[in-house]
């Protein structure tokens, strides 16, 4: 796979993410209560919130999966809150998502998972190509032998790996990491931390890391913005929000 | 009142589902191939049980059947009165059952496992449309192999009946078959076979839509798969029912 540059001069000019005055809730649950983020092309952030504080929610409503009440969210300068369904198929052929629970398809073996989004979008290429795909977006997560396995039969580290394999392999411009290192040990933790990083040098990409887990958020996002009680209560870089007296921030760094 | 409450929003939400496979799962671009997949998964894969539950089915009426028919001096009717037994209701709505339970609780489990781990959200990011993808595929699978499972068990059932026959009697092949189908019509034969495809639909349409609203955790999937079996199973009754009043009509049964 050959690193990707930037498409257009559009998208060089453009926020990768632009997320104004976003608000969503679930009846009387107002999770997002006018929420802004603004995220420049290879730029990594990091979201930081309590459980239950919309984390997920927020990134859900980037990719589509779930429709904001009210505000706009642009990615590379396009309105995705108003796209019928070809045009936000378009827009997320741009995004990669990983998600908490790695979403590994189980009845497919490894190298169907990865091919799987390649067949959907049904782009032309031939078995040589798609195979060439597998093996480098495989070889970039470190695991290059493992394509005739069931997800079944890997272990956690393994399964974040093969997700994020998947999510390279349509070469995203944008990726959004759920909870990454949730439920796997330090060293695992650590190993997915510095892959991340590889994969935003390698591949170009801008991202937003949800995440509790502060050492992967300290070695991966460039700005930290914390996420309370439905806006973008803070932000800063790791430094700075260490050194802040804000209760609500130190709780997160003890 | 909130059991009536939920009754009334699950009909007009399944309503809604039906409405929604009519108008989006049946648009182009197909999705050929997982509809062969999933037709040998739901037809292939469910024949050994039917045909043993039918070939059963046949020859255990056959014998229950014969002293009444014996005590009338009526023996030679019993090919015909087993075989339209058989073929108007019997094969059909026992495939038809076996299905809800087989088919129905595994779509259900498989589509309600793939929401609660994400795998239909990854899906939808990938470009797909589950709809189309999952359920539009699922439901046109259950609908297709429905009539093609009835119709063989059917012909399974008429050959254990007549293996049973041959218990007491003896009774030829040809003879048997030739009294089984001087005594059908269309009248039998159309409606039954029309009805499995309504059959088919409701097992698809339910066990899909139990799964694709799955609550999280394990619990919603062991309900998903749980309420798939028993709501198809009684739409199956019910289509039962409609079907026959609606034969009656044309056929004067």
């Amino acid at each position: 796979m050959a690193t990707p540059v930037l498409e257009d001069t559009k998208e060089r000019q453009v926020p990768a993410v632009e997320i104004i005055d976003l608000k969503k809730s679930f009846g009387n649950n107002h999770v997002l209560k006018g929420f802004n983020l603004t995220i420049q092309p290879h730029e990594n952030v990091a979201v930081l919130g309590k459980s239950g504080s919309g984390k997920s929610v927020l990134i859900k409503c980037i990719v589509g999966l779930i429709r904001p009440d009210a505000g706009e969210i642009r990615v590379f300068g396009q309105d995705v809150v108003n796209l019928d369904r070809q045009e936000l198929d378009e827009v997320r052929s741009r995004i990669g998502f990983l998600f908490q629970s790695n979403a590994l398809y189980d009845s497919l073996t490894v190298r169907e998972n990865l091919e799987f989004p390649m067949r959907r979008l049904r782009l032309k290429k031939t078995k040589a190509q798609v195979d060439q795909m597998v093996h480098e977006a495989l070889s970039s997560v470190g695991l290059p032998n493992v394509q005739d396995l069931m997800p079944s039969s890997l272990s956690g580290g393994m399964k974040k790996r093969i997700g994020l394999a998947r999510t390279l392999i349509m070469e995203p411009r944008i990726i959004l990491y759920d909870e990454p290192t949730t439920g796997l040990d330090p060293i695992t933790s650590k190993e997915i931390a510095n892959l991340m990083n590889d994969v935003h040098q390698k591949y170009n990409t801008s991202s937003i890391v949800i995440s509790h887990d502060m050492s992967c958020i300290k070695r991966t996002a460039h700005r930290i913005v914390v996420l309370n009680e439905g806006i973008d209560y803070l932000q800063g870089n790791y430094e700075e929000l260490e050194k802040s007296k804000d209760e609500i921030v130190r709780s997160f760094f003890l | 009142m909130s059991t009536i409450y939920q009754f009334l929003y699950e009909t007009t939400d399944v309503s809604r589902f039906a409405i929604r496979f009519f108008r989006d799962g049946l648009k182009p671009p197909y999705e050929i191939e997982e509809i062969i997949r999933q037709s040998y998964v739901i037809g292939y894969k469910s024949l050994p049980l039917v045909g043993i539950t039918s070939f059963i089915m046949g020859l255990v009426l056959t014998i229950q059947s014969r002293p009444t028919l014996v005590e009338f001096g009526a023996e030679s009717w019993l090919p015909s009165m087993v075989g339209i037994s058989i073929i108007r209701e019997i094969g059909p709505v026992i495939t038809a059952l076996i299905c809800a339970g087989k088919i129905g609780s595994s779509i259900g489990a498989e589509l309600g496992s793939m929401k609660v781990t994400e795998q239909i959200d990854a899906m939808e990011v990938s470009g797909t449309n589950p709809f189309k993808f999952l359920v539009a595929t699922r439901i046109i699978a259950t609908t297709l192999m429905l009539p093609i499972l009835a119709i063989m068990s059917d012909a399974i059932g008429i050959y254990g009946s007549y293996l049973a026959v041959n218990i007491k009697d003896t009774v030829s092949f040809p003879l048997f078959y030739n009294q089984v189908f001087t005594s059908l019509s269309f009248g039998d034969i159309i409606p039954s076979v029309a009805k499995t495809f309504f059959f088919g639909f409701a097992i698809g349409l339910i066990g899909c839509y139990k799964g694709y609203h799955s609550d999280k955790g394990t619990q919603g999937v062991g309900r998903s798969a749980n309420s798939a079996v028993v709501i198809s199973s009684l739409l199956v009754f019910i289509i039962d029912l409609i079907a026959v009043q609606i034969a009656d009509l044309f056929y004067e049964l």
